[in-house]
């Protein structure tokens, strides 16, 4: 509607809605911002530009890898790529991804609280990771790190020149990152609960939240320990893990997997959230086995921490050890099998809406499932011998990491896109990047099972020709996926502008943050809401009742394409 | 089928079979929950899909009894996946006492081998099939992985300390020896033959192979150069009968004498001070080789085993006799080659994999 100045009468501007997103525009109401939704967002631009370089890494060396003696570039230059590769997709990606972004933006929304326990700790979180992520560009800058993320002993602290000192700080210092959202989490649940929203009301994303800052506290400061000590070898010559001035090297791998194995929780645990709210929104249903499913969260929380030498089966631990670390192991998925059995029979008698959120979820649960048994299998000693620290072990992760945890990072961002910005997104295209996200990666990384139980050992520059077919698969699913992943960037990017308006309910889901407007406030509520129910009581609603629960700009938008408002 | 499109990897070890079928359970299993799993979501996502936008679907309870079903059958199946691989684990870790010792070193980026005849090699590990094979390793600098997929074995070698891992090859050909574990630069590049041989190719290798001294030969030497006997003939304990025997240390406790206790009583001897005996040996650290360290423990190794392997006590000299050096009861074993300018022998194979060549 085009306005012409001059003699038609004053017609005032359209006020929107203050949000927090409008509220202020200077950069200083940005960087220093108490918001919990504006620290959110300045944590989806800092992870969105890691993922980036850490995807750029492995599109190198899946180019690489084309041909047996390697195409692109030299061994150091490989060791190094990997390197980073799996720094950044760890401590920058994957472990923040889910919690700061959705964790930060939603567990207030969620419980009826207008902001978390500690707004300054939650910018001092962000801050502290952006100095980390400031030391470990440096590192690549200068040089590079060739240790790979498990910085060994004593490579890393005696052989390997170059910049590991500089790499650890950074991962130092993420650390105590990871350790405030993780506290502000656990408080925030404990203490700000709206009137009514008792444990057992709680939205399973909380659950799971809860026991992901459960680890977050009690595992980080230990890989904060190894690393500096690992920092204080290489530097000052204190034998602590080099056997050459006195150091024995596996306690260094006793004490990185005392953090490591947690941490695959930190990563999967906040996916396990999304997925059972998904899961429950698509299919209109309560969850099947809502305490099940919340208390297993826990259960993985907690008999994660008893694992860890499960990557240490060959690295001459006694066969004792082994046998206690393998029955470890396998108890903890037990409560694994029962989410998947649990998400899998909430769509029973369901009413499913395949949306690009579903979609994904769906794919998660496919994903993770094969992931998981994969997992299984490496924790049966006799059979984890010969596939350790082969391609099996790396497909096994990427099923749980990138068919798992990213999946439903997109599953997720997805879903509540409409709730940060107002806006749907496309849903054809989001739709198309589902689906080349899944087959990309299925091709990408099933290969690489067969190429493990061959024997291809991880870390490799250069490998014997047998293996090169299903190195060139892989490599061409690896292409797939590259595109899978850029197509939300543009797209979510031009919903910004160009999407239909949400309203607060799109998708006519029934958990809190759904009863403000999108985006919301910046207190959240106009009143601190009052609750009487649980999150998933969507039988309760007569179809009056699901009417009346939000717009259909979700259903409108299936059926347009999405676009123009 | 198409070589480059294989799916296992050739089994020529007595483990690997067993690693193999490990497999199929682990596989059936797998395959089954996820058809499973994938059957049943893609069914109900169709068979429920939404029909209009107001659906209220109803109200399903979810019974404590399939929550406990679909909790105890899959632990049902892990157990037995635990009982299958811890018994395939223990059979891979626990060498037969006759194995034949071959050792290995590690370091930045080659595997160095040694034949008890003293034969060398690097990058390359032959072996004859049907004889247990026990290789003592030790890593030089970083740790390694040495990993024989056709063998499903693998075994990481961890520096400042002997790992060991035993093998009964059982089928002639020559297949990949990889570093597993990431070690620096060259990773990549520390890979090598392991050429399975029959026991008459292999007698003939060796003898074909350049001479050199047998470890404990090696050691006897070194024993001698580096100055050991200078106490351990006098003012310090034997070394004959040492290996194998219970050790009384002086905190009151005792300690069977095998590989790595001799090699901490040499890299560290304070570790564990022998009872009775002052605490005066000096560290050896950083000044021996590992391969050094491996020719001195053959060596006292070759001193004979303790009269007490049963778990006595070796009973502590009054006056110290003799010393257990001398040279003529360096072992007994056959001259590196006797064939001086033999021919390499032939192997009738080229290709890795294990197939002979067409
Ligand atoms: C300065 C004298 C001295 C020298 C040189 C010395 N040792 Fe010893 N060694 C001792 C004494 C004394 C003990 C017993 C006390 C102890 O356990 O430390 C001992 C103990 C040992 C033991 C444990 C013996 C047992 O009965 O359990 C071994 C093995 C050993 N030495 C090997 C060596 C080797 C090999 C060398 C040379 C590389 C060497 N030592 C050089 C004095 C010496
Ligand atoms: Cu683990
Ligand atoms: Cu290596």
């Amino acid at each position: 509607m085009a306005t012409i100045p001059g003699d038609l009468p004053y017609i005032p501007a359209y006020e929107a809605p203050p949000t927090y997103l409008n509220v202020a525009h200077t950069v200083r109401s940005w960087l220093l911002t108490k918001d919990h939704k504006r620290i959110a967002l300045l944590y989806l631009f800092s992870i969105t530009f890691f993922f980036a370089i850490g995807g750029v890494a492995a599109t190198i060396m899946r180019v690489h890898l084309l041909a047996p003696a390697g195409l692109l570039v030299e061994e150091m230059t490989y060791n190094k790529l990997f390197t980073m590769h799996g720094v950044i997709m760890v401590w920058f990606f994957l472990i923040p991804s889910i919690p700061t972004t959705m964790g930060n933006f939603l567990i207030p929304l969620m419980i009826g609280a207008r902001d978390l326990a500690f707004p300054k700790l939650n910018l001092a979180s962000w801050y502290l990771f952006m100095a980390a992520g400031f030391f470990i560009l440096l590192a690549l800058l200068l040089g590079g790190v060739d240790t790979g993320w498990t910085f060994y002993t004593p490579y890393s602290s005696r052989s390997s020149n170059t910049y590991v000192t500089l790499a650890v700080l950074a991962i130092f210092i993420n650390g105590f990152s990871s350790i405030l959202t993780g506290l502000n989490f656990i408080v925030t649940i404990h203490t700000m609960r709206a009137p009514g929203m008792t444990w057992f009301r709680l939205p399973l994303f909380c659950w799971s939240h809860y026991a992901t800052s459960l680890v977050m506290v009690l595992a980080t400061p230990v890989l904060a320990i190894t690393l500096a000590l690992v920092g204080i070898e290489r530097v000052f010559k204190v034998g602590i893990f080099d056997p050459a001035i006195g150091g024995d090297p596996v306690l260094m791998q006793h004490l990185f997997w005392f953090y490591s194995h947690p941490a695959v929780y930190i990563m999967i645990l906040p996916a396990f959230g999304v997925v059972s709210e998904l899961v429950t929104c698509f299919s209109r249903k309560r969850p099947f086995g809502y305490e099940f499913i919340a208390f297993s969260s826990l259960a993985i929380a907690m008999i994660g921490f008893l694992v860890w030498a499960h990557h240490m089966f060959v690295a001459n631990i006694s066969i004792y050890a082994g046998m206690a670390f393998s029955l470890l192991s396998f108890l903890v998925a037990v409560p694994s099998a029962i989410k998947v059995f649990n998400w899998t029979a909430t769509l029973y008698k369901g009413s499913v809406a395949l949306d690009t959120p579903m979609l994904c979820a769906l794919g998660f649960i496919g994903l993770f499932t094969l992931g998981g048994l994969t997992g299984v299998m490496l924790a049966t000693l006799g059979f984890d011998v010969h596939v350790h620290d082969t391609y099996f072990v790396i497909a096994h992760f990427h099923y749980i990491m990138v068919g798992g945890s990213v999946i439903a990072y997109f599953g997720g961002l997805h879903f509540w896109w409409p709730k940060m910005t107002g806006r749907m997104y496309n849903e054809w295209a989001g739709r198309i990047a589902a689906a080349l996200i899944f087959l990309g990666f299925n091709l990408t990384f099933f290969p690489q099972f067969v190429l493990g139980y061959l024997g291809m050992p991880r870390r490799y520059h250069s490998y014997p020709p047998e293996f090169q077919v299903y190195n060139v698969l892989s490599t061409a699913g690896a292409s797939i996926l590259a595109v899978g992943y850029a197509l939300p960037f543009f797209y979510l990017l031009w919903s910004l502008r160009y999407g239909r308006l949400a309203g607060p309910n799109p998708w006519r889901a029934t958990g809190l943050e759904w009863q403000t407007t999108s985006p919301p406030p910046k207190d959240n509520f106009e009143k601190i809401p009052v609750v009487t129910e649980e999150a998933y009581a969507y039988y309760k609603l007569a179809p009056q009742g699901m009417a009346a629960l939000g717009s259909v700009a979700a259903a409108e938008a299936r059926e347009t394409g999405g676009g123009e408002s | 089928m198409d070589e480059s499109f294989r799916l296992f990897p050739e089994e020529a070890s007595n483990l690997a079979r067993d690693c193999d079928h490990l497999l199929y359970y682990l596989l059936g299993v797998s395959v089954f929950f996820t058809l499973l799993i994938f059957v049943f979501v893609v069914y109900f996502a169709l068979r429920y899909r939404r029909k209009s936008d107001n659906e209220v679907p109803p109200l399903v309870p979810s019974p404590l009894s399939l929550e406990i079903t679909w909790s105890v059958i899959p632990f049902i199946l892990l157990m037995i996946m635990f009982f299958w691989g811890t018994s395939v684990y223990v059979k891979m870790k626990k060498p037969p006492a006759d194995g034949m010792q071959i050792n290995v070193v590690g370091k930045q980026w080659m595997w160095k081998v040694q034949h008890p005849n003293g034969a060398r090699e690097i990058d390359e590990l032959h072996v004859p099939i049907g004889r247990p094979i026990k290789l003592m390793m030790a890593s030089q600098d970083v740790v390694h992985s040495f990993f024989i997929p056709a063998f499903r074995i693998k075994q990481d070698v961890i520096p400042g300390s002997f790992v060991t891992q035993w093998f009964i090859a059982t089928k002639p050909g020559v297949y990949h020896l990889f570093c597993s574990q990431y070690c620096g630069a060259e990773h990549a590049k520390m890979i090598g033959r392991v050429i399975v041989l029959r026991p008459e190719q292999y007698e003939a290798w060796l003898a074909g192979a350049p001479p050199d001294e047998p470890p404990a030969v090696a050691g006897a030497r070194l024993f001698v150069t580096y100055g050991c006997v200078a106490c351990h003939a006098a003012r310090a304990p034997t070394m004959a009968g040492l290996y194998g025997s219970r050790v009384q240390l002086d905190n009151g406790r005792s300690v069977v004498a095998d590989d790595d206790y001799l090699r901490e009583s040499i890299i560290e001897p304070g570790a564990k001070v022998v009872a009775g005996f002052p605490p005066i040996m000096p560290s050896y650290r950083g000044q021996l080789s590992e391969e050094q360290l491996i020719d001195l423990v053959a060596y006292i190794k070759s001193l004979g085993a303790g009269a007490s392997t049963e778990g006595g006590v070796r009973p502590l000299p009054a006056t110290q006799p003799a010393n257990g050096f001398s040279p003529d009861r360096a072992p007994n074993y056959p001259p590196a080659r006797q064939t001086p300018g033999a021919e390499p022998v032939e192997v009738e194979h080229g290709r890795l994999g294990g197939r002979p060549d067409k």
